[in-house]
Order: structure tokens, then sequence, then C-alpha cells
């Protein structure tokens, strides 16, 4: 018989969830964990990041930089004490990532190597190559191996929180190659999902990032901060949404049009390239609509040149960058441009937590792109999520280490017995039962992702914030019709994708109900219709609650220590 | 791009219907851009929602999406549908893994052989934490290629030892083991010698190298695992005639 009570239980084996389990194992020997993921950890979207993590690490740099640069990118959203004790941990993080054997880059005098990265003022980026993401989680994951207290749930689907007396009390899962229901019980319940980027349809995330954890807390009562903030990168590949890291400008690459001209010097000349994402994707559309893009079989796009980089920098520095032009388009970054157009890409927003990831729920925590604490206002600065995942992981592993230890009793078995049962019928009985009929799941979720595309995009107005509400109130009411194929239990991914587009859909509204609410133009957020900031009404955090109907919206205000809101120059 | 049609052969395995492992085939639009990856996702989306297979990141760097096409273990995000296609494109799960439904095969093994490996630093004394180990490139380009295995698992399916005898450790877990034997962070490589000279560690290998040649990301599993006989030997000798003196 598996284990099902554990003092603390996360959901989530990416950089985040990982480095939360690790802290927890760390902070107490007599701790058990249970880390759930719906895929094998070393599966995680954390693999997919690129181009670095942002510390300080050098005399010429200071925590006061690295928060300002910070904060001014995120357009004065951000929570200031969050991001001063933010800074003052990335360095202690990458170093315990080194003495882990995270693969750094190195200098010649055998330092840790740091780049330069948009919104940063100095080089401030740490790196190994342009495969960060990937180094970080298998280092993690590795090193997890250490404890045994840390019991995998590797692919296990999380379809509800338990919560028991007005605490959480761990999670109802989906064991997938088993077919079956379980109880997963824990003292503290950490939420390090990731973000939701597949619910629009042109993103650089993986398949399985479907916003499953703010989800999960948003139908446990817990509000979602922010969520109209989402970034779009400017730099994908056309048809397949594919990354091409900040890096490859952080080494110099240059943005240029059909003309040849590096045109960000009509929108930022200060920074050019190296400009906050916000900025650099609504320049990219600006030229679009200029007329002054190349145009290809999957659209307009711009030009990324690096061929002045040579292939000596491009191979040590960026081989990811050339891998994937290669495979995937079918170029040589040394000899030609790369296509590139902006895309979904992290979203600032998420569920609503303090510095230590506590929620408004006792018990429940959230970690990385899950949470909003918020150190990334209205527009994360690039390199500043994977140092998020190990800060905040670490101080939540630690936050929760302590509650989980003040809590002498594992939580009572009713609760997690009745919440079982109501998930088993929820879900084999209610799901799982609907015959397949006109309402499909690959259907109603690319008509959403459509839609999120359309309406709650780059540049937003009210007319078509009005309609995207509107229609994802519709299929909401639709999602009940979507019917199944596949009735078997073991390993269902039809029945996981429906659950998944469930989530999804309760994220989308979060974000579109938020994105209409909010009318200024602040980071990622820009409405036509607003195109100014309005710090008399909106110097605040968008919460978003959970109905039976709409969303309701409500404001909380940001902290500001030492930076008093000015416009952002660059 | 013209569109045509091609034939996906796919292997189908389905326990809670019972029986053996069957072949169907779905016909689907084909243009010149698509990869293996993309014909399942129009299968599952368009003409058969029961197929199974795992994916996420389609950019080859997850490792979820492994399968064997046209008898070869193949990432079938980075596998163009024109580089296979000789009038069907045939997908299997990955070979000499139990078979959990249709693509889907199960790892577990694989994750307990990477946990007798350390796969981590081991050190008895973590000096000042608050200050980053030196490392000069050169001591990063000594373990860098092995640290680039992405658990695909390509070099198990192709791996005939491994197909005939599953203890064996395997190419992708004795990579990573000298991966960390490499790296000057660490102190661990006795305990890993120790372990990968055992009945079931590299010894098994008859140095076949299919591992290498299906290998995504060149990590070579075929020369690290030559290297750790070396080094296993060494470490031999020497407990031989100097005992209780410790590899490095």
């Amino acid at each position: 018989m598996e284990r099902t009570s554990f003092d603390i239980v996360v959901v989530g084996g990416g950089a985040a969830g990982l480095r939360t389990a690790i802290a927890a194992a760390e902070a107490d020997p007599e701790l058990t964990i249970a880390l759930v993921s719906k895929v094998y950890p070393m599966r995680s979207h954390t693999v997919s990041a690129e181009g670095g993590t942002a510390a300080v690490l050098r005399d010429y740099d200071s925590f006061e930089l690295h928060a300002l640069d910070t904060i001014k990118g995120s357009d004065f959203l951000a929570d200031q004490d969050a991001v001063e004790f933010f800074v003052a941990r990335c360095p202690e993080e990458i170093i315990r990532l080194e003495h882990w054997g995270c693969p750094w880059s190195r200098d010649e005098d055998g330092r840790v190597s740091q780049r330069a990265f948009g919104g940063m003022s100095v080089k401030r980026t740490v790196y190994a190559a342009d495969k960060v993401g990937f180094h970080i989680l298998h280092t993690l994951f590795q090193t997890s191996m250490k404890y045994d207290r840390i019991h995998r749930f590797d692919e296990y689907f999380v379809t509800s929180l338990i919560v028991d007396g007005g605490a959480c009390a761990g999670v109802v899962a989906m064991n997938l190659r088993g077919g079956t229901m379980v109880a997963i019980q824990g003292k503290a319940t950490i939420l390090a999902t990731g973000g939701c980027g597949r619910v629009y349809e042109f993103t650089t995330n993986g398949f399985i990032k479907t916003g499953d954890g703010m989800a999960l807390a948003y139908r446990a009562g817990v509000p979602l901060k922010d969520m109209e903030m989402v970034q779009f990168h400017p730099t994908c590949l056309p048809g397949t949404g594919i990354l091409i890291t900040e890096a490859a400008r952080g080494e110099g690459g240059y943005l240029v049009n059909k003309d040849g001209e590096r045109y960000m010097q009509r929108y930022l000349p200060s920074k050019m390239e190296l400009g906050p994402r916000d900025i650099l994707s609504r320049a990219m559309i600006q030229e679009m609509k200029a007329g002054r893009a190349f145009e290809g079989p999957y659209g307009l796009y711009m030009g990324l040149d690096l061929r002045h980089l040579g292939a000596k920098k491009i191979n040590e520095r960026i081989p990811m960058v050339r891998e994937l032009v290669e495979k995937y388009m079918g170029l040589d970054p040394i000899h030609e441009l790369i296509p590139v157009r902006p895309g979904q890409h992290y979203i600032m927003g998420g569920v609503s937590t303090n510095g230590k990831g506590e929620t408004t729920l006792p018990g429940l925590y959230a970690v990385g792109e899950t949470a909003c604490v918020s150190i990334n206002g209205a527009n994360r600065l690039g390199s500043n999520s994977l140092s998020e995942c190990l800060v905040f992981g670490a101080a939540c592993g630690l936050a929760a280490a302590g509650f989980a230890k003040k809590k002498a009793s594992y939580p009572r078995g009713a609760a997690a017995r009745e919440a079982l049962k109501k998930e088993e019928a929820r879900v084999f009985d209610g799901v799982l039962g609907r015959e397949r009929a006109k309402e499909t799941v690959a259907g109603l979720r690319v008509e959403m992702q459509q839609l999120m595309e359309r309406d709650v995009g780059i540049f937003r107005e009210e007319s078509a914030l009005a309609d995207a509400c509107g229609m994802l109130g519709k299929m909401r009411d639709r999602f009940a019709a979507v019917g199944l194929a596949d009735k078997d239990r073991v390993f269902n991914t039809e029945l996981t994708a429906v659950l998944e587009l469930d989530f999804m859909l309760d994220v989308a509204l979060a974000i579109a109900h938020s994105a209409r609410n909010r009318r200024e133009s602040r980071g990622a957020h820009s409405r036509t219709d607003f195109p100014q900031r309005d710090d008399a009404n909106y110097l605040k955090h968008t919460l978003a609650f959970r109905t039976d109907g709409p969303p309701r919206i409500d404001y909380v205000p940001v902290t500001v220590t030492k930076w008093q809101p000015v416009e952002r120059k660059y | 791009m013209a569109a045509s049609d091609v034939v996906f052969r796919v292997k189908r395995y389905r326990p809670e219907s019972g029986g053996r492992p069957t072949f169907q085939e779905y016909t689907i639009p084909y243009r010149n851009d698509m990869v293996v990856l993309d014909g399942l996702n129009y299968i599952k989306d368009h003409i058969d929602p029961t197929l199974t297979f795992r994916w996420s990141c389609r950019m080859g760097i997850c490792g979820s999406c492994g399968a064997d096409v046209n008898g070869q273990p193949r990432l079938t995000c980075g596998t163009y549908i024109r580089d296979v296609h000789k009038g069907a494109v045939t997908v299997e799960p990955l070979s000499n893994f139990p078979i959990l439904k249709d693509l889907v095969v199960d790892f577990d093994d694989f994750l307990r052989k990477l946990a007798s490996v350390t796969p981590y630093i081991v050190r008895k004394d973590w000096g000042d934490l608050t200050k980053e180990y030196v490392q000069y490139p050169e001591d990063v380009e000594a373990y860098r290629q092995q640290s680039l295995c992405i658990n695909c698992m390509l070099c198990y399916a192709a791996c005939p030892v491994f197909g005939s005898s599953p203890e064996f450790v395997g190419p992708a877990a004795s990579a990573l083991a000298l991966r960390y034997n490499r790296d000057t962070r660490d102190e661990g490589a006795d305990a890993r010698l120790a372990r990968l000279n055992t009945r079931t560690g590299v010894w098994e290998c008859t140095f076949v190298g299919e591992c290498s040649v299906v290998c995504p990301k060149d990590v070579d599993p075929a020369a690290a695992i030559q290297t750790l006989k070396f080094l296993a030997t060494m470490r031999h000798m020497r407990r031989l005639l100097m005992p209780g003196s410790s590899s490095r």
C-alpha cells in the first residue's frame, strides 16, 4: 500500500516545485514530502528556458540596481518589498545551484559568466550556454534524488484540492497509469505547476502548460492576481512558436525589418534590441502594420540578424539557437536572417501569494509562474523568472516546513475520503461518461486559443475584450457538452485534455475579465482605447475571484517602498 | 507547400481491451514542414482521439516524444515526415520498454538506475556556501557533453544488451555517472565506479555503439561507457596496489 499522507505535498516537478521540495527536505530531516507531477519531472517546461537567470554577483552591480530595473520593467506594478527580498536572495540561489553541479558557463578566471539581457542595465544574467532551464531542471531533479523522503508521484494529474475546515489538506489526483483516483493528504500543499500559455494559440509554451495550479486555487476560493498581465516574447519562430532566446540579442543580435533597417531606433533608441519585452513586441506589431515586415507562409515576420556575431560566438554562447533554427526553419543563422514574430511566453499574474508563497487559504502555497507575489508587475524582465522559481521555491519550502512542523497530526481522513468520492464521481462517472458528439476537446480548445489570440493579445480594446468575455462565458457553458471517444481509465490523454481545457477556460475567463476591467495601459497590458498609464485609478493589483457567473474583480494596493512611480522612460 | 496525403501505420495497444498490439492505419494531409509529432497530433485532434502518446515541448529538449519511427528510435518532434516517408510512416512505441498504452512506455526502471549512479555532486566539505567554486572553461568542457542528456530513452531502445539483459544500467545512466565523475567539484567518483563495476554495470556493454548513433544530443554514451570501463579498471588496480585509496 502506497503512502498517501505527507507533511508536504508539492504539485509540479519543474524548477519551482523541485526547489521547494529540496528546501523542505533540508529544513527538517523528519519531514515527508510528496512530489506530484503530471509528467516525469524532467519533462517539465522549465526545460525549455534558454537564456539565463539573473543575480547580482559582481562589483559593478548592486541590489539597488537590480531592484530598480525590475520595478521599472514592471511599470511600477511590482510590490517593492517583494522585489527587495528577491534581488537580495538571487546570488545565494545561483551559488546553491553552482554547488549542486549546474554547468554554468565560466569566464577565463573560473568565475560564473554573466551576459546582457533586456531591461537589465548591466550584465547580470548567469547562463549555461543557452540551455539554462534544461540544466537547472536536470540539476535540481538529480539533486532531489539525494532525499529518500521526497516521494515522487510521477504522472499523477491533480484534479482538485482537499479543503477541510477552511484549510487545504492535500490533493486528489488521477494516477494516469493506474487509471484510478487517489487522495494525497498533506499538512501543507504547494502549487508549482507553471504557467498557462496553452490558453493562447501562438505560444512558446509546451503542451503541458495549461494553468492547472491557477485553476485549482481559484476553484478553492483563492483569488488570481494581475491575470491581465500576459507576456509576449518578441522572437518566436513563425509556425511553431518555438522560442529564440533573448540571449541572441544579449550577445549582440539585431532586429531588422524588410528594408534591413534596425527599426528599434524608431521606438527605443536608448536600448535598441535590449529593451523590455513588452516594448519590443509592440514595436514589432507596429512595424508590421506599417508594411515593413517580411511575409512568409505563416504570415508577417521580422528578421533576427546574428550574422555579424560570427560562427564561434554563435556556437559557444547560443548553440541551441543554431540547432533550433537549422532544424525547424532549415536556415543557418551564421549566414541567414532568422524569421521571428511575437508570441505568448509567460504570465506575470497568477495565484495571489505573499513572499513566503502563502495564499489566503491556510496550508495552501503557490510558487513560480503559477504564483503572483508580485515581483514582475505588469512586465517581467527576461532572466528574472528562473531566479524567481529558485528564490521563492526556497522561501516557500522553508515556510511550508515550518507550517507542517507546527501541525501535530496529519489531516483527518474523512475530508479526503469525501473529496476522493466526489472527484471519482465528477471525473469517471461525469466527464468520462459523456458520449462524443459535436463538441470535441480539440475543437473547443482551438476556438478558445484563437479567441484569446485575437481579442486578448498584445493590443487590446473594449469591444474586443467584451466580445472575449462573452464568448468565453458561452464556451464555459459549451464545455458541458464535450464528449469523449476514449472510455479507458488507463492513460487516457483525451480525458486529461478535457480536464485541462476545463482549467484553461477558468484561467482564460480570469485573464479576459481582468483585462477588460483595467482601463489603462501599463507594461504588457496595452489598451488602444486607454493608451496612458493611470496611477490615480490603477496603481493596484487586480484580484479575480471565481463565482458561478463571471469572475468578481477587486483591487488591492501595490506596495511602494523607496521607488516612487514615475514615467517609465528608457 | 504541396498538400498530399501520407499514411501513418501506428502500433496500438490498449490494455483494457485486452489482446496483442495491432497496427492501425491513418491517412493524413501532409505538408513538407511537418514532423512525425504533427502527424500524430493531427490524428489525435481530427481522426482518432483515442490514440495515446506523450509530448510537450515540441523543440527537442523535454525528451517526452520518443518512438520507433520506421524501426529507428527517434524524437518524433525532430523527425520530418519528408525524411522518413517511403509510402508510409510506421510509428511504434520505443523498443525494450514495457508498453502502458499505444506509444506510451514505462521509464520507471531508468529512474531507478539513474538514482543508483548517485547523479549529484558528492562532497565531504561544502566549504563557504556563499562563494562559488572556481571552475575554468576547460573544466566545464570536460563534462559538458555528458551533461546534455535529456533522458529521452532512445539509447535504451537502441541497445541490444538492454533488450536482452534488462538489469544492465544502460547508456544514459552511465553517461550521467561519467558526467559527475568528470566534474572538478565532485568527490563521489569512487562510489559511482564501484556501482558501475558490478554485474549490472558497464561490463555488460559489448560496444555495439547504437546508443550513440540514435542520441539526438550527441552525448555519445558508447564512448562514455568505454571510458568508465577504463576508469573502473584503474580503480580496481589501484585498490589492489594501494588499499584504501580512492578514485578521483
